[in-house]
């Protein structure tokens, strides 16, 4: 009896050992919430392609697309927890409560929420992109390439992502061009083809012949092809809209970030992080760049990027005015990452007011 | 301050094009209205349009076939909806509604193989022309055909409700389905057909947007223009006409206020963004003002299914 009792206590043991093991070895599945369709070629669709680079590297990955930031989100998130899945990115700015709040609930879970700034819990992370070195670039073509000295931006909401590259366009635009006026037209939206292109041709009819957006459609640069001026892509590489258009483009890819954080999810080393990734890392990229631009302006933009990636430059160096003429960076120093995450106010030289 | 007519030239050639898918549709759901149906599944029959005319223009690369095909695809969905509330007799408010959400759907899943294409020149037409004369020739040239359809076509269709028999058999059928059947009409084959007529216009104003005035795909792009298309019929008291000055108050508001920025206008943004909308909603109270005209312009029987044994 005795011996029975003992057997049956190691036997147990070991199975308890195997499926540990088994467990330990499972395959580790990752989810993405997406705000838009991933047909949007733009915000969502870039996550995506980062989505399919996790695939790439022999994870399973679900997505949930068309998730609103509201109590839906929770509801997803809650749902995609509780069906197995080890790590959930939540891919936009508005999902940040939710995700801390689901977060809650189920500490093994890992969260991943882009663009926000709340962990919470241990199990939450966020992560971002230095869209403004990008921008950093594009305004130094844009005030190389201007004939008319006006450039237009398509801007969609007054926020400080939003703010923040019109500033650091517009900075880099004046270094090489102080003659140039940014004009600002705000769409309101992030994504509406019609509208944006509406937007674009008001800012060609007023002159500009070179145009930035920071919303996501490729609406734009269709619009500045047909009008024979100059644009720029946005998140993804656009140029194939617009070939004789677009200079350049801005890409977000999140891809192998992704899948740094799954793996380290499937090797137990994840631990909570706060990322901001930019031209350096990788996550920040710039497309080709077109040869219509002169060959000095091109090798002057590829030293740039890598003065930005090895951090020699830095998009907000001092002296930075506020439309006041107050002084925001003194000369010398770089805007830290506390004003950069709250900027909510236009440099010297931006037109007009930042709708409130 | 000198204006210069050629820059205002532009903006009026900017605010037609805008308005030219609203012309299409309402136009054609004027005509589905007046029959006495209400469709709500323009916006739903427009995506179907866009996706169709953009899908076909892709893989076949023959425009004629991709336009035809857009009007073709917004016959067929329409066809459904005409099935539906004609012959087996459901609500029309419903029925629309699930139209659009289907079209919606059905649209993103066609959609999926379409996104990231660029799409093909549309032709202009009168070209060398645009630089002719000052304010009026970038008005009148240099458009795709569509864009001269659009605007014959409140005209065409005002003629055809008013000086041609088939026109009056549309009107006798939308205000008193009772009496048209009496008279030996066939109302459920006139409505069939209006419908029918409604779908291939909404597809042609979502194959003009994927085509035309942006032209790639991507998902939901016509972006509520079917819910304003829908709002410019009453807007316009089924006048076909006043449909044109309508599209026009609307695309213009969205053009004119972005120029404002762009000058530098000091008026909050916001105010802009929603002046279309406030435009619409004051018009919309000022014809409501006058309840007798209302009365008399409303097809009677619109919105009601129709019995034919009662």
């Amino acid at each position: 009896m005795h011996k029975f009792l003992i057997r049956s206590f190691v036997s147990s043991l070991v199975l308890l050992f195997t499926l540990t093991v088994a467990a330990v070895a499972k395959d580790v599945k990752a989810a993405f919430v997406y705000i838009g369709p991933t047909g949007d070629h733009g915000w969502t669709y870039q996550h995506d392609v980062g989505r399919k680079a996790v695939e790439a590297a022999g994870f399973k990955t679900t997505y949930v697309e068309g998730v609103p930031e509201s109590a839906d989100a929770e509801r997803v998130l809650r749902q995609l927890a509780n069906s197995g899945h080890d790590v959930i990115f939540t891919t936009s700015f508005g999902y940040m409560n939710p995700t801390n709040k689901v977060a809650k609930e189920f500490p093994n879970v890992k969260f991943e929420h882009a663009t926000g700034y709340k962990r919470e819990h241990s199990n939450v992370s966020t992560y971002a992109a230095r869209f403004y070195e990008g921008r950093t670039i594009l305004g130094t073509i844009a005030g190389t390439m201007t004939k008319s000295n006006v450039i237009g931006y398509v801007a969609s909401f007054p926020i400080p992502e939003v703010i923040r590259g019109i500033n650091s366009f517009t900075l880099a635009a004046q270094k090489v061009n102080p003659n140039i006026k940014t004009k600002i037209v705000w769409a309101f939206t992030w994504y509406d083809p019609g509208k944006e292109a509406e937007a674009a041709k008001a800012l060609i009819d007023q002159g500009a012949d070179v145009i930035a957006q920071h919303t996501d459609s490729t609406a734009i640069v269709q619009m500045a092809e047909k009008a024979g001026v100059y644009a720029f892509g946005q998140a993804s590489d656009m140029d194939k809209f617009a070939p004789k258009a677009v200079l350049t483009s801005v890409e977000n890819n999140w891809g192998p970030y992704y899948v740094d954080r799954v793996k380290a999810v499937a090797n137990g080393t994840w631990s909570q992080k706060d990322t901001w990734h930019g031209i350096g890392d990788g996550m920040v990229v710039i497309s080709d760049l077109d040869s219509q631009m002169p060959a000095d302006l091109r090798s002057k933009v590829k030293k740039l990027q890598a003065d930005l990636a090895s951090g020699k430059v830095h998009s907000f160096t001092g002296p930075i005015y506020d439309q006041k003429g107050n002084l925001m960076v003194a000369e010398g120093k770089t805007a830290d990452d506390g004003m950069l995450a709250g900027m909510m106010t236009y440099v010297k030289g931006v037109e007009g007011d930042i709708p409130k | 301050m000198i204006i210069d007519l050629n820059f205002v030239g532009l903006i009026i050639a900017s605010i037609m094009a805008s308005a030219v898918p609203l012309i299409l549709a309402s136009c054609g759901e004027l005509i589905t209205e007046r029959s006495g149906v209400l469709n709500l599944g323009v916006e739903g029959m427009m995506i179907i349009g866009a996706i169709s005319g953009f899908a076909l223009m892709t893989v076949t690369g023959s425009l004629i076939v991709a336009v035809f095909g857009a009007m073709l695809a917004g016959v067929l969905i329409s066809t459904i909806f005409a099935f539906l509330t004609q012959t087996l007799i459901t609500n029309h408010v419903a029925t629309g509604l699930a139209l659009t959400i289907f079209g919606i759907g059905i649209s993103a899943m066609i959609g999926k193989n379409f996104v990231g294409i660029p799409g093909k020149e549309f032709p202009i037409l009168f070209e060398s022309l645009k630089d002719t004369i000052p304010l009026i020739s970038p008005i009148l040239f240099g458009h795709s055909i569509v864009f001269y359809f659009a605007f014959a076509l409140p005209f065409m269709t005002n003629y055809f409700l008013k000086k041609t028999k088939i026109g009056l058999i549309v009107r006798a059928v939308g205000d008193s389905p009772e009496s048209a059947s009496n008279q030996g009409i066939n109302v459920r084959l006139v409505r069939y057909a209006c419908i029918l007529y409604g779908g291939a216009m909404s597809g042609l104003a979502g194959a003009y947007l994927s085509m035309i005035y942006t032209p790639q795909w991507i998902e939901n792009m016509t972006g509520g223009r079917g819910w304003i298309a829908l709002a410019l019929v009453v807007f316009s008291t089924w006048n076909p006409i006043k449909i044109l000055i309508g599209a026009m108050i609307f695309g213009g508001l969205t053009i004119i206020q972005f120029h404002m920025q762009a000058i530098g206008v000091r008026i909050p943004v916001q105010f802009l963004t929603a002046l279309p909308y406030i435009v619409t909603i004051i018009v919309l109270v000022v014809i409501s003002r006058d309840s007798r005209k209302i009365r008399l312009s409303t097809p009677s029987s619109l919105g009601k299914s129709f019995h034919k044994d009662n």
